[in-house]
């Protein structure tokens, strides 16, 4: 592309045609205040003008952020005009912002904040208005909560719920001064078709978007010595959990996050990588009986809630493609109160079963109606990467130097196949894996299924798989990719056994619940920190070679697909549609997909 | 930021006729798959059914296979659709400076009670509707009401009962 050079504060920068401003002055060396722009995604609505520069020749100041250079343009970036711009924009956003930073959940991590601090702001001579809270704050959501007073109008959050995740529940609504970012008809999310994924609360910049917060119910569990308070973590947590704590992206801690999880007195360090091998036992004898028996296909995995969710809501008559296998998390859930009770004489309806997810869908997923197959909520809590993180903040946990500590026995052992379920292509390679061996009787030459890895939103494969011929797959990460795969199978165009969807960009490292903000530069880190434990530190690498596994079906399931595990590890699901409002989960037809599938 | 008025949102489409329904969906089939649909579409659902509730605003969605918060954001931005419906009478009550200094909040506080209404909104014989205006250039006869097209000036809230009865 061609080039032109422009000056900036002084200095000269040869820059490519096109480019920003912005883009310019980084090059420069030159940071300029930003609030509303997010270049990653391509969202540059110029709504803040924090980022307003002086240019030669033109009378107004530029929003820097989509200003494009010419040849020989001049930039001024710290001039009186500039500054005082900047500082009155930052003020005039302040003037109807709730400034409560020392309770905001976005203490210390709020751009709003940086920004005030970039254009030294000191004083705001407007009076905040007082917005009465219940009319502001919308909590009716298990998952996201949204509270409209510290809405800066960003619409980042709109730009990713409507087109990276084609939920579109989030618009600008009324406005002028009277714009309000939400659902239509201003309805509390939990009657809208939200999918709880949580990707708004990672765009938002501020305090406006936020995760349902349980730390104190955990927290009330643990200090209840008549309580035994079961932990899971889910594998994106070890890949993510070291950077709100001070250690570099891509840090794999899981043995600093089971020591800590004991610190803080959790009873038992259970892991969900080990229903992760779990599920892909089950789920690989389901596309195996599905293939066998002209079931339905191409099947489609079932871990990610928010993908139930949204294909509940847009897909509903494809629900039958669903595997049928609850995630992980549920299943884990349903052992912990069954089998391990069972193992080790606890009373189950003593024991507090919590997780730790990347996911704020999980959160509502727990509550579903359908989770207490084993006679109580299956799980209890579920906390996000970052609430676990507040709570060993909270601990004053040296959580960086902390020993190395171990999971526990029997729902912890796990192999490297559970582990890159964290990332996008992870439960294809896990299944491919045991799927090629179980129908060959040998191991795929190489275990390593490169063309499932990486950030490409739509993947595909083809394996030889024996007898079975070419089995195609296909891989989608976030609703949008999801949803060209759905759409193909709707017109009848699709002609893969099997496809994996994550509902979150990148899969669960980039989940809703992991450390703020998103980067794919972030995202390739802690998929390789996953990848680097699956390759290198776990002795087994597929997970029917899992010893704990193999127990639980000697002992306790006794067979894929068998009996048990109808009860406690497989679900089925609602039809839910899009007319709004949503009522409850029970209101709902069920969906016959249990008993089709696996009759 | 503007509050929003709630009570009519959950309307459902059982109020409009199967014929009105009809037509809604001949506008909706008439520009689907055309850009831009959108506002010309509710401009005419508009006109046919009066109002956009809730009910309408979601078969336009699914009818142009568009998400329905889209449909709310463009009819809560522009002010010419309205989610609440009209009555067979709009009353506009000026609160222009000329007709506020003589009175014109009076009269409009006077109508609240007896309508039991707040402006913007209709009564539930869907007989009036309430609305406030700045200034309709008749300030020689402050303060005025507007029902209809009919100006009625001088208003006193002791003569509103009289006036209101030629409209029942
Ligand atoms: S959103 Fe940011 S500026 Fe606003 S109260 Fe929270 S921390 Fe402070
Ligand atoms: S949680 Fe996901 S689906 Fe729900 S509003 Fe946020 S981005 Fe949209
Ligand atoms: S809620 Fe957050 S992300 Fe959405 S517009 Fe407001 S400030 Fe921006
Ligand atoms: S960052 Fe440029 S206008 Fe907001």
């Amino acid at each position: 592309m061609a080039k032109v050079n422009v000056t900036i504060d002084n200095i000269k920068v040869s820059v490519e045609q096109g480019n920003t401003i912005l883009e310019a002055a980084m090059l420069a060396g030159i940071k300029i205040p930003t609030l509303c722009a997010w270049p990653e995604i391509n969202h540059r609505p110029g709504a803040c003008r924090v980022c307003v520069v002086e240019v030669d020749g033109q009378r107004n100041l530029v929003a820097s952020c989509v200003f494009p250079v010419s040849e020989g343009m001049v930039v001024k970036t710290t001039s009186e005009r500039v500054r005082k711009a900047r500082k009155l924009n930052v003020e005039l956003l302040l003037s109807n912002h709730p400034t409560e930073c020392n309770v905001c959940v976005r203490n210390g991590n709020c751009d709003l904040q940086v920004v005030a601090e970039a254009v030294g702001l000191r004083e705001v001579r407007f009076t905040y208005p007082d917005y009465s809270t219940a009319e502001y704050i919308d909590d009716s959501s298990p998952s996201v909560v949204r509270d409209a007073r510290k809405c800066i109008k960003c619409y980042r959050c709109v730009t990713v719920c409507d087109e990276i995740q084609t939920a579109s529940v989030l618009s600008p609504t009324f406005r002028g001064d009277g714009v309000r970012i939400g659902p239509a008809f201003n309805l509390p999310l939990l009657e809208t078709n939200c999918t709880n994924c949580g990707q708004c609360i990672l765009a938002c910049p501020v305090g406006a978007l936020y995760e349902k917060d349980d730390t104190d119910k955990v927290w009330a569990a643990l200090n209840d010595p008549s309580k035994h308070v079961v932990v899971q973590e889910a594998p994106a947590i070890r890949a993510a959990l070291g950077e709100d704590l001070g250690m570099p992206v891509g840090s794999l801690v899981t043995g600093k996050m089971i020591e800590a999880l004991r610190r803080l007195g959790f009873d038992k360090v259970f892991d969900t990588n080990f229903t992760a091998d779990l599920t892909i036992i089950e789920e690989g004898n389901e596309l195996l009986q599905r293939v066998k028996t002209g079931g339905k296909l191409p099947m489609i995995t079932s871990c990610s809630p928010g993908w139930i969710k949204f294909c509940e809501h847009f897909y509903p008559d494809l629900l039958d493609n669903l595997s049928t296998c609850k995630s992980p998390q549920q299943m884990m859930g349903a052992l912990i109160k069954t089998y391990y009770a069972e193992h080790s004489g606890v009373d189950a309806k003593d024991i507090v079963s919590v997780s730790i997810m990347p996911c704020t869908a999980k959160k509502f997923e727990c509550q579903r109606d359908e989770m207490a197959d084993s006679g109580f909520r299956d799980v209890d809590y579920v906390l996000t990467t970052r609430e676990l993180s507040r709570m060993i903040k909270q601990a004053g946990i040296d959580f960086a130097n902390l020993p190395e500590g171990d999971y526990d026995n029997p729902l912890g052992e796990y192999t490297g196949a559970g582990t890159i379920f964290g990332a996008t292509g992870g439960v294809m390679e896990a299944a491919l894996r045991t799927v090629y061996a179980v129908v060959t009787g040998t191991n795929l030459e190489s275990l390593d299924v490169t063309p499932v890895r990486g950030l490409e939103g739509v993947k595909e494969a083809a394996v030889e798989v024996g007898p079975l011929g070419k089995v195609k797959v296909a891989v989608a990460h976030g609703l949008s990719n999801a949803r060209q795969l759905m759409d193909k199978i709707r017109d009848g165009s699709a002609d893969y056994a099997f496809i994996e969807v994550m509902c979150c960009p990148g899969g669960c490292v980039s989940g809703g619940g992991q450390p703020i903000a998103p980067s794919n530069e972030k995202r390739i880190n802690r998929a390789a920190a996953l990848y680097k434990d699956d390759g290198a530190v776990q002795k087994f690498r597929q997970s029917h070679e899992n010893p704990s596994v193999k127990r639980i079906y000697e002992v306790f399931l006794k067979e894929p697909l068998g009996h048990k595990s109808h009860e406690l590890l497989h679900t089925h699901y609602y039809k839910r549609g899009t007319d709004l409002p949503h009522a409850h989960d029970a209101e709902f037809e069920v969906n016959d997909a249990k008993n089709k599938a696996t009759h | 930021m503007a509050g929003i008025d709630t009570t009519h949102m959950g309307a459902g489409t059982e109020e409009f006729t199967a014929e009105q329904l009809a037509k809604v969906d001949k506008i909706i089939s008439k520009f689907k798959s055309k850009p831009g649909a959108l506002i010309p579409v509710l401009e005419e659902v508009q006109d046919v059914c009066g109002y956009l509730p809730m009910s309408l605003q979601l078969r336009v969605a699914k009818g142009l296979g568009i998400p329905v918060a889209n449909v709310y954001g463009v009819v809560t931005f522009y002010s010419f659709f309205t989610m609440v419906p009209r009555g067979k009478h709009v009353i506009r009550v000026c609160l222009g400076t000329a007709c506020y200094v003589r009175g014109g909040q009076k009269i409009l506080e006077s109508l609240v009670g007896t309508l039991g209404i707040a402006p913007g909104e209709c009564t539930a014989d869907r007989n009036f509707s309430l609305e406030t205006v700045r200034c309709l250039g008749a300030c020689g006869l402050a303060p005025v009401v507007v029902i209809d097209e009919d100006t009625h000036g001088q208003m006193k809230p002791a003569k509103l009962d009289k006036v209101l009865a030629e409209y029942r």
